[in-house]
């Protein structure tokens, strides 16, 4: 029993990081109409840029702090220089002029930080397991899940109570419409798309102690999360939430069953969705 | 213009007066990872192979050996297009390096036929010394099976009776566990199961761990290296299996490169490999001093094999004078006193023969992890493996 309350544990967790990294994702193409690939690059970002705070200043809530927020700044100059200009030029030139932007980061990380994987520890406070059932888990990765929660939770309550999140909801629906109402659109997208660089950042920074730094992080991430923001459904927060956990799940307890089943799980996940409900299973727009 | 000329004159000059020399250019094509997934390997090798060349050049006299690097940007295709520019434009006398199996495995065919002396500085592939070796491919570096065969026995010797293993989905990963298991269960020991995760797609290795402690199995082979090592020992610590399920590796898991990434979880891993950064022996103090003037940081095992491969090619051109036939008769009669301690070509296969080491990760007093040497499984040699060289 214990072993089964484990794995869902690995599951959840895996879910968690996933969500941190897609959400953003799938806002932003919601929002903006925008594929950006280069996603997975802020993801990777976050992780170097909280190792470069840790080693600065040696303390992790810093780190966890300013790797998010450092992480905005190369998201807005990807907005300013490519998003903004290709909003109109079609999914086909996005995703290439992305990509590009995405190996150009792979190759910056490695020129700035190195070729050889960095360490990011367990911060300390958090370094310890608890006994679930009789089996030791990291708190660590219990504190992901409570992280991703929490972050789902916040994020909700700024969509759902807020003027803001209404001026978002409002612009996910029909663009036109919400800036003929008011809404100041040429704000709102940077606005919108610097945070979810942010929380790729944060995805990163979060997800460094347990796995390795390294320059190809970032691409690593962006298949698992573009699969989440499909499945999940475009520009909604409940969507991307519930397309992580599904992926998590299937990709964890694939597994489970078998080292090669892992990758086909959350494929066959991916083609029943896209064949049943090809607009994702809670879409912003419907 | 006329500020070059007073430059141009003076080398004129010095060339006609040198006249007409009998020192000899070797040229030396070394082929190397130097971007992609193994760029770190390829300069680490590199690094060792220039310091070999600085410690044993002396042995060529007045002769000569010039460097010519290549890309194979791990890639098998690009690997065998860089091969042959350096035979057939650059008219190369030896070729060195090779850090991928797949980039041996692409350019083995044409270095057979083209008859140019290759010394392999990395790659493991139990086949290139097995049933595709070649006379004119000698490896310097090690096979996998050489590696992980020692540390099935040390395991089942150790009295372990069951143990689980973990690597990644690829030729390298399967030969490893293959060869451990061999070794293992012929000394009584029995494999539970064997676990082979998606390469280059696992970061997390949660799932496969706690699936591995649900065995019960006594203890846990594992083969992985680079970033997937670093993730892998640092979950296996995170949940807590160094007390319940003991880790024995193949040492690249826990290599100098890598090691201070991984820092306190490696701390209890018992490893294998050919070399230990902390043999005291005059030669390994000689090469670690001088690696660490120059690049201010401990030599790894990557190192030894780029230093060792241009000890092998020096001593090999100065008793052939380069004629490749030569090179390699002397290739396989020499035996050298490395850092790694002594080895040769063993001429049944062109594989190396040498030491494996069997240590555990420990803390020093001043907190720094070192390896502190449990066993040595002296004059290891891999079976001929359907390779007939010496017949």
């Amino acid at each position: 029993m214990s072993y089964w309350i484990v794995q869902l544990l690995n599951a959840v967790q895996a879910s968690m990081l996933l969500f941190l990294v897609a959400v953003g994702l799938g806002v932003v193409f919601g929002l903006m109409n925008v594929v950006n690939l280069a996603h997975g690059a802020f993801y990777a970002f976050g992780a170097y840029l909280g190792w470069t705070v840790l080693q600065a200043t040696g303390s992790f809530p810093l780190a966890f702090l300013l790797a998010p927020a450092l992480t905005g700044l190369p998201g807005l100059a990807v907005y300013a220089l490519a998003v903004a200009r290709m909003q109109r030029a079609g999914h086909l030139a996005q995703v290439i002029a992305t990509l590009g932007l995405l190996f150009v980061s792979v190759e910056a990380l490695r020129a700035l930080w190195g070729d050889i994987p960095l360490e990011f520890p367990v911060p300390p406070a958090l370094a310890g397991s608890v006994d679930i059932l009789g089996t030791p888990y990291p708190v660590y990765r219990l504190s992901v899940v409570a992280l991703g929660l929490a972050v789902a939770a916040l994020l909700w309550l700024v969509l759902s109570r807020t003027i803001a999140g209404a001026m978002v909801r409002a612009a996910v629906d029909n663009v036109e419409m919400a800036a003929a109402l008011g809404v100041r659109t040429g704000l709102l997208f940077p606005v919108v798309f610097v945070l979810g660089c942010a929380l790729a950042g944060l995805g990163g920074v979060v997800a460094a102690p347990l796995l390795s730094v390294h320059p190809g992080m970032g691409v690593e991430v962006l298949v698992p999360a573009l699969v989440v923001v499909v499945v999940g459904g475009l520009g909604s927060l409940q969507g991307t939430l519930v397309g992580a956990l599904l992926v998590g799940l299937a990709d964890t307890f694939g597994a489970v069953m078998g080292p090669q089943l892992s990758g086909a799980a959350v494929y066959a996940l991916l083609a029943a969705v896209l064949v049943l409900r090809p607009g994702g299973l809670l879409p912003a727009r419907s | 213009m006329r500020a070059l000329l007073p430059a141009v004159v003076s080398v004129a000059v010095s060339v006609l007066l040198a006249g007409p020399s009998s020192a000899r250019e070797y040229r030396v094509g070394l082929l190397l990872p130097y971007s992609g997934v193994y760029a770190a390997l390829g300069e680490e090798i590199e690094a060792g192979f220039r310091l070999g060349l600085e410690h044993f050049g002396d042995v060529l006299g007045e002769d000569t050996v010039t460097v010519l690097k290549e890309d194979t940007e791990v890639k098998p295709p690009v690997g065998l297009v860089k091969t042959k520019k350096l035979v057939l434009q650059d008219r190369v006398d030896v070729l060195a390096g090779i850090v991928s199996s797949g980039v041996l495995a692409a350019v083995r065919d044409f270095v057979h036929s083209a008859k140019v002396p290759l010394v392999v500085a990395n790659a493991g592939n139990v086949e290139a010394t097995g049933p595709k070796c070649s006379r004119y491919i000698v490896r310097v570096s090690f096979s996998n099976a050489q590696i992980a065969r020692p540390m099935g026995r040390y395991m089942a010797e150790t009295g372990i009776r069951t143990a689980v293993a973990m690597a990644p989905d690829y030729a390298a990963g399967h030969q490893h566990v293959e060869a451990m298991q061999a070794a293992f269960e012929s000394g009584g020991g029995r494999m539970l199961a064997a676990t082979y995760t998606p390469f280059g797609r696992t970061q997390d290795f949660a799932p496969y761990l706690t699936q591995a402690q649900a065995t019960g199995a006594e203890a846990l082979f594992a083969f992985y290296a680079g970033s997937e090592a670093i993730a892998f020992i640092k979950q296996y610590a995170a949940f807590g299996l160094r007390g319940t399920l003991p880790l024995y590796a193949a040492g690249y898991l826990n290599s100098r490169l890598t090691l201070d990434a991984i820092g306190d979880a490696a701390v209890g891993s018992i490893n294998s490999l050919h070399y230990v950064t902390t043999l005291d022996t005059p030669e390994n103090r000689r090469f670690q001093q001088a690696f660490r003037e120059r690049h201010g940081r401990i030599a790894s095992e990557y190192a030894v094999q780029g230093y060792d491969a241009a000890h092998l090619i020096v001593e090999a051109l100065a008793r052939s004078k380069g004629d490749p036939e030569a090179f390699v008769d002397a290739a396989r009669e020499v035996r050298f006193a490395s850092p790694r301690g002594p080895w040769y070509i063993d001429p049944a296969t062109n594989n190396i023969v040498q030491n494996i080491y069997i240590y555990e990760i420990v803390k020093d007093a001043t907190g720094q992890l070192v390896e502190k040497i449990l066993k040595v499984y002296e004059e290891e040699r891999d079976p001929p493996n359907g390779c007939d060289l010496a017949g």
